[in-house]
């Protein structure tokens, strides 16, 4: 018998602030608002029938990826704006500083490099779960992750 | 906005679309906080300050849904009607309950113990009787300590015959201030 899932509110209260992080890097301060709700209604009409509870955390994070592209898929462009990816920043003490224009960069990345970079440093999922989040392989994931932080690397250098 | 508005607004919105199959929130009591839970149906779970709301809420997810959310607004009749009842403002509670938690004889014997009009003091024997086996005396009580919905069953106004005061989830002081507050205890 499978382990039963602990109540839909541990998870919202144990993930909603790395959940809103990479949604905040991923589109942006403002429409990281809806994206949110999205991604959690998404989970919670999902939920009941999830087969195994051992990473729920990935697989918050592959729905709030998911919602992140179709946003971008909705409004038909890509983010950045500057002043956006400051208060991300001070959201979470752990990312690059505000004024580096990291985050601007990721924000111009390819959207496979800028996915791949934002799960891992701002959701700070392992390989495997970036490429569960991606539907590639955990190869692909780890190469579009090291192609993006190689054009940073340039871009910054 | 920040977390924990979102959170808010997410509670609301997922109530909107009819995906809170268990909703709840936490109510002031004389004698702590009280866990309050409800289903579409009605109240399923009333936790008493004594026992583990984390222990609760998983219970509930594991026997209900885990669709279960801190969702105060479909408590708000349940919370108006026990700050009442605590005040000494009301007698009869008028809320719908969802029984799914008791089953067969555990049900019956809660059903009567929901008869049991305020004030009044049955004893675990005429429980019992009234869930339709006289002779089921320990399985009364036992449905008495297990009762999901205390305090709006009434779990409280069942006795030992003889009148001693039997057990209560929420400890036995609780017990006694609530027939207290009812008028059931009378000096001898």
């Amino acid at each position: 018998m499978r382990e039963s899932l602990p109540p839909f509110q541990a998870l919202l209260d144990r993930h909603a602030g790395e959940v809103l992080a990479v949604l905040r890097g991923a589109v942006g301060r403002v429409d990281a608002d809806d994206c949110f709700q999205e991604t959690f209604l998404a989970a919670l009409r999902a939920y009941p029938k999830l087969e195994r509870d051992d990473n729920l955390r990935g697989w918050l994070m592959t729905i709030a990826h998911r919602k992140a592209v179709d946003h971008h898929r909705a409004k038909g462009r890509r983010p950045l704006p500057v002043e956006e990816v400051e208060e991300v920043a001070d959201a979470r003490a752990d990312l690059p500083e505000p004024d580096s224009g990291v985050w601007t960069r990721v924000g111009a990345l390819p959207p496979k490099q800028r996915a791949a970079v934002t799960l891992r440093f701002a959701g700070d999922l392992p390989h495997a779960e970036i490429a569960a989040a991606l539907g590639c392989s955990p190869d692909a994931a780890r190469r579009s992750l090291h192609e993006g932080i190689k054009r940073l690397r340039k871009e910054l250098a | 906005m920040r977390e924990g508005q979102l959170k808010e607004r997410f509670a609301e919105r997922a109530a909107d679309e009819g995906l809170v199959d268990v909703a709840y929130t936490s109510a002031d009591s004389p004698f702590g906080p009280l866990l309050l839970a409800a289903t579409r149906r009605g109240i399923v779970r009333i936790g008493l300050p004594t026992q583990d709301g984390d222990e609760l809420l998983a219970e509930l997810a594991e026997r209900v849904s885990p669709r279960v959310l801190e969702a105060p607004a479909r408590l708000d009749g349940a919370r108006r009607e026990l700050d009442l009842y605590f005040e000494g403002g009301l007698r009869d509670f008028d809320l719908p309950l969802d029984w799914r938690l008791s089953r067969d004889f555990r049900r019956r014997a809660l059903r009567a113990v929901a008869r049991i009009p305020y004030g009044k003091t049955r004893t675990y024997a005429q429980v019992a009787t009234s869930a339709g086996n006289g002779r089921a005396v320990r399985a009364a009580g036992s449905a008495c300590g297990s009762n999901p919905i205390p305090i709006v069953v009434p779990c409280h106004r069942v006795l030992r015959t003889g009148g001693g005061l039997g057990g209560y989830g929420g400890g036995l002081p609780m017990k006694e201030a609530l027939l207290e507050l009812e008028g059931a205890l009378r000096p001898d």
